[in-house]
């Protein structure tokens, strides 16, 4: 019982840390849409946190390059489990026109792991919702928490 | 009415100590988001929002930063949740029992009211983050400024009632006579205590020490799990203990000036109060910490020795 307490608020309170891994920002501007009255993600209560010690979830936008990839990583470790990852945009799922570059460190699934994927240069507000969704469908899926 | 050791502890923590405290609290922190929200034209969280976050705080892990200490990190938090807690029963307790009331608990009051600022300083400055320790030398600048002004409203309404100390004693007082807010020097007080508590609370325009853009959580920056949401229920129980604070001392406490149906009329004060800390919040950017200590130390200050000389006076 302890454990579905556990799992309904979490699923009720997503509180969203948004990582910024060399985006080139179209992504992090589309994230503040979520939040004005269109679509108010607060009804479902998320929130936007401004550490990864309080966060719940991670928006990882942007193709990891070498350099921002051990702080990527560092933030990940800092997040208080249990957490869940969402790669965010073409760029952090595949590396998107990026694959080629020299300092491409490879999509974000090969370093920690992502429970999410949400598609799009940028996705939409409602992509974002169903990735959202997914999250919390995935939340009550967990067996050990 | 007999205070035996089982009904100290009863009105402790049943009520209208921490249970009662924290419940209302939680449920006025919904009050400040779904407000904020329709200000914004949202829809806002569901009423159980400010549960579900504690809940889910309570089941996650909890890091001690390196180079932090422990017990001073881990433990600041629960002093604070004790402190309001004991707060919030000293003010209820005296509005229900007015007689009851011991010499001197306006003072302990105001003791336990510093103790909140104190544990963010403490917690902040123990967890070994630079912008945490930024955020607790702001909070201290902030209690240097708001601290002064919130004395002398209290001073104005101690020297209106003719010099009573004890909260039950200035309760019969106003109900006696009328609210202290109904009188000129009253509600010079009442204004300036407010903006006092609006800083205590920390709450825009005087959210200066959490600034979530400028210094990510500042104070709280570095608690996670367990011990942010204590943290995060200290700061809601001072939310419902600041209302009550104001409703005591400048609005009569819980009872209406028609006696009979105070229950409802009564219990709408402190909601009245919170409603306009929410406006006033949601209404103004955040101010510079020079700014804030400006503010405090030339008009609130001059505001509230006005107060003060107009109850010398006798208005």
């Amino acid at each position: 019982m302890l454990k579905g307490l556990k799992k309904g608020a979490l699923a009720r309170s997503l509180w969203v840390y948004h990582v910024s891994a060399s985006p080139c920002n179209n992504c992090d501007i589309e994230i503040l849409d979520l939040l004005t009255p269109r679509f108010d993600v607060e009804r479902f209560g998320l929130l936007l946190v401004g550490s990864p010690r309080h966060a719940d979830l991670l928006l990882v936008t942007g193709m990891v390059n070498k350099k921002v990839l051990d702080r990527v990583l560092r933030v990940y470790a800092q997040t208080p489990k249990p957490c869940l990852v969402a790669a965010f945009g073409s760029c952090a799922i595949s590396g998107d026109l990026f694959v080629d570059s020299y300092n491409f460190a490879g999509p974000l699934d090969k370093h920690i792991p992502v429970d999410v994927y949400i598609g799009g240069c940028p996705p939409k507000p409602e992509a974002m919702i169903l990735g959202v969704v997914r999250a919390i469908e995935k939340i009550k899926k967990l067996k050990d928490l | 009415m007999n205070m035996s050791v089982g009904w100290v502890f009863f009105y402790l923590l049943v009520f209208p100590g921490f249970l009662f405290t924290s419940v209302v609290g939680l449920l006025y922190t919904w009050i400040d988001r779904k407000v904020t929200a329709r200000i914004q034209f949202r829809v806002g969280p569901p009423l159980l929002q400010p549960f579900y976050d504690f809940f889910k705080l309570l089941g996650k892990d909890t890091f001690v930063p390196e180079g932090a200490p422990r017990s001073i990190f881990l433990g600041a938090p629960l002093v604070g949740l004790a402190s309001v807690s004991v707060l919030s029963t000293v003010l209820l307790v005296s509005n229900m029992f007015p007689q009851q009331a011991f010499a001197g608990d306006l003072i302990v009051v105001l003791y336990l009211f510093v103790f909140v600022p104190i544990i963010l300083i403490i917690g902040a400055s123990a967890s070994s983050n630079p912008i945490s320790a930024l955020g607790a030398s702001r909070e201290m600048s902030l209690y240097l400024a708001y601290e002064l002004p919130l004395l002398f409203a209290l001073a104005t309404i101690i020297v209106k009632s003719g010099g009573l100390l004890k909260i039950g004693d200035l309760l019969q007082w106003q109900w006696a006579n009328h609210p202290f807010l109904y009188s000129a020097s009253g509600a010079i007080a009442f204004v300036s205590a407010f903006l006092c508590m609006q800083a205590k609370l920390g709450f825009v325009p005087f959210d200066i020490a959490e600034a979530e853009q400028e210094i990510m959580g500042g104070t709280i920056l570095e608690y996670s799990g367990p011990a942010l949401a204590v943290l995060k229920l200290t700061k809601a129980m001072l939310y419902f203990t600041a209302s009550i604070f104001l409703t005591v001392f400048f609005w009569g406490g819980f009872r209406s000036p028609r006696d009979g149906w105070y229950h409802i009329l009564g219990w709408l004060k402190p909601v009245a109060i919170i409603v306009l800390i929410i406006l006033i919040k949601n209404t103004n950017p955040r101010l510079r910490i020079d700014q804030a200590l400006r503010f405090f130390w030339s008009i609130v200050l001059v505001l509230s020795i006005v107060g003060f000389i107009l109850a010398a006076v006798g208005l």
